[in-house]
């Protein structure tokens, strides 16, 4: 791979001045983003100190949020809680639509199939906050008078689940607009993904006489597994990680209100917490180091997702490079 | 083994025809199968399609009405009290677009340059490249606290810079990775090329290997203007949002993204209007870049015309 293309003997090394400059400044760009995980994480670990040592590990377990000085009281498991399972909810619609656009547009005629993935990537280009907005002013309307109020109506005292009252703004809400928001995400990944399996497997498949579908079940997804799973990852990452749409359409309940009793309740993610309350944080009390102590956890679930995502993604797409060239 | 006689000619076509009506009844059913899944798979995109129309319809339908000169160009008034408007949102946003790309912009190109270039596959390079790949799905409101601490905290009040750096550090890994990925699809010989002519390894990437990946590393840059544009939780803490327009760097100023938030908030149906108003005018000035930057920058090469102005990223399909 790392095939150097100029000379480096002895007498080579009386290189440029500017050359050696050049190279420092790309390497130091790149070396960057290492610095900058380094002291977020570093930062955010120490502004939120007070916290910690406040509530210790119960901060994480606790589900107070009292902010009213000289009874200020925190704990984060609500939000956890919350994000977790918008989270999970989006990921479960979102993947296998996901997966089922990547194959169709696998299958279709390019002609026809390129243009299906540019408006399908054009999703990811709508800002949050657009989103967002759609969400509370038309999406929940329809959805709660539709949905939500003849599940409720349906099944609401057997099934609990569909408990609660339906307002509109809940974690189904939410999370069905974070499914539409991933959808782009994973759905590019595993088609890449799934375009990395050698023709030969699928003309093998095809010459068994299997069917398209067969051809995806023998061929395509067992190959590919790893990478569907990596690309699931990614999805989940950008859910957890998404902030406005949500903050703008789960009702904001905070403290033990905020543990969702039905699909239909209001709660609240670690996201949605910090932009609702961030800026009206006081920095002396242990309001903001409460919130940064969120920030924390929020930076320790994407880390690991994102890097769960990527090394799945990668070693696929390497197992690619090896067949294919 | 040899059980009885070898079948004779009559059963054995008999054989064949119940294993052929086997295989004729299986094929019916897995063809149905197959033209289910082949039907559901189309649901699929239409159900994920279907949203996206319908947000821009919305935006259209009820943003149109709310713009006008006016609108766009003015300060917003008192809330409630007649006309709100978005001057300042459209010129924060487009300075902190400008800035973030004036930070964001240096430090990708130039690490993408180092992972293609530079690194190749040593240690540091396949670290680089895999937290680069972490970096760029992080929970951008985590940057928004980091910028709020290391910078409004630090200094004691809100500064366009600190949403300017936070929104940097969503820009540069985006950029980054396109740019590697376009250098490395540069042939080598145009390298070795350059070498035998006795350029400079600065003149060589700066000059020729740059130069020829271009389209792929604006349509990254595209991406991650786009992805800036309509970032808001990082906003949040660092320029807060302001109703007066630019006043220097030193002090909060407005965004889009801010505006509309702000205005969903608001119980009245003309601040509803005007937060269409304003979703529409992003759309349409993250378009517009997108469009522009194509056209003036990468006219002609591909022979697409509009076509290929108006796509989104390479190598799609």
């Amino acid at each position: 791979m790392a095939k150097r293309w100029y000379r480096r003997d002895d007498k080579a090394k009386k290189s440029l001045l500017s050359d050696r400059l050049f190279r420092f400044g790309a390497a130091a760009a790149g070396a960057y983003v290492l610095a900058v995980i380094l002291v977020i994480a570093l930062q955010l670990g120490i502004e939120s100190m007070p916290i910690w040592e406040e509530e210790g590990l119960g901060f994480i377990t606790g589900t107070d949020w009292n902010s009213v000085p000289g009874r200020e009281s925190f704990g984060a498991f609500p939000y956890v809680l919350g994000t977790l399972i918008t989270s999970a909810i989006a990921l479960a619609i979102g993947f296998p639509l996901s997966i089922g656009i990547a194959m169709l547009v696998m299958i279709m005629p390019k002609r026809l199939g390129q243009p299906l993935g540019y408006l399908v990537e054009l999703i990811e280009a709508v800002p949050s906050v657009v989103f967002g907005l759609w969400g509370l002013f038309v999406f929940r309307i329809y959805f709660r008078d539709y949905v939500e109020r003849p599940l409720h109506d349906a099944f609401g005292d057997t099934i609990y689940l569909f408990g609660g009252t339906p307002f509109g703004l809940d974690i189904m809400t939410a999370s069905i607009i974070l499914a539409i928001m991933i959808i782009p995400t994973i759905s590019s990944i595993s088609r890449e993904v799934m375009m990395a399996v050698p023709h030969q497997q699928k003309e093998a498949a095809y010459m068994l006489g299997s069917t398209t579908f067969e051809m995806f079940r023998m061929a395509i997804f067992p190959y590919s597994k790893a990478g569907l799973l990596g690309a699931s990852m990614l999805g989940l990452g950008r859910a957890v990680g998404e902030t406005m749409a949500v903050t703008m359409l789960i009702g904001n309940t905070i403290g033990a209100r905020a543990i969702p009793q039905s699909l239909f309740d209001s709660s609240q993610t670690m996201s949605s917490i910090i932009a609702n309350e961030f800026i009206e944080a006081s920095p002396v009390s242990i309001h903001l180091p409460a919130l940064i102590g969120i920030g924390l956890i929020l930076l320790a679930v994407g880390l690991g997702v994102n890097a769960a995502a990527s090394f799945l993604v990668a070693r696929m797409v390497k197992i690619n490079k090896g067949v294919m060239h | 083994m040899r059980e009885g006689r070898p079948l004779s000619l009559v059963d054995r076509q008999q054989k064949r025809a119940e294993i052929r009506a086997m295989f004729k009844s299986n094929v019916k059913r897995r063809l149905m199968v197959d033209k289910a899944v082949m039907g559901t798979v189309v649901a699929c995109a239409v159900v994920a399609i279907v949203p996206l129309l319908w947000i821009l319809g919305t935006a259209v339908y009820y943003g149109i009405p709310a713009l006008n000169w006016e609108f766009l160009t003015a300060a917003p008034g008192a809330v409630g009290a007649g006309q709100i408007s978005i001057g300042p949102a459209i010129q924060g946003t487009l300075i902190i677009i400008g800035l973030t790309s004036v930070i964001g912009l240096p430090i990708g190109v130039m690490g993408g340059i180092y992972l293609a270039e530079f690194g190749g596959n040593s240690m540091l390079a396949r670290v680089v490249r895999f937290y680069m790949d972490v970096f760029m799905h992080m929970p951008s409101i985590v940057l928004g606290i980091f910028a709020f601490l290391a910078i409004v905290l630090f200094l004691g009040y809100y500064t366009v810079w600190a949403g300017a750096i936070a929104l940097s550090m969503i820009m540069f890994p985006i950029v980054a990775r396109s740019t590697e990925e376009s250098l490395r699809m540069v042939p080598w010989t145009y390298r070795e090329a350059g070498a035998a002519l006795g350029l400079s390894k600065m003149a060589i990437t700066l000059r020729i290997v740059l130069s020829q990946a271009k389209k792929g590393i604006l349509t990254g840059i595209l991406l991650s203007i786009s992805r800036v544009g309509g970032e808001t939780a990082p906003l949040i803490m660092t320029i807060l949002g302001s109703n007066i327009f630019f006043e220097g760097f030193a002090s909060s100023m407005d965004a889009l993204p801010l505006r509309i938030w702000r205005l969903s908030l608001q119980p009245y149906d003309e601040a509803r209007v005007a937060g269409w108003g304003a979703a529409l005018t992003l759309i349409i000035i993250i378009f517009a870049i997108h469009v522009g930057v194509r056209y003036f920058f990468l006219r002609d090469k591909s022979g697409k015309g509009l076509s290929g102005a108006l796509r989104l990223r390479r190598g799609v399909g």
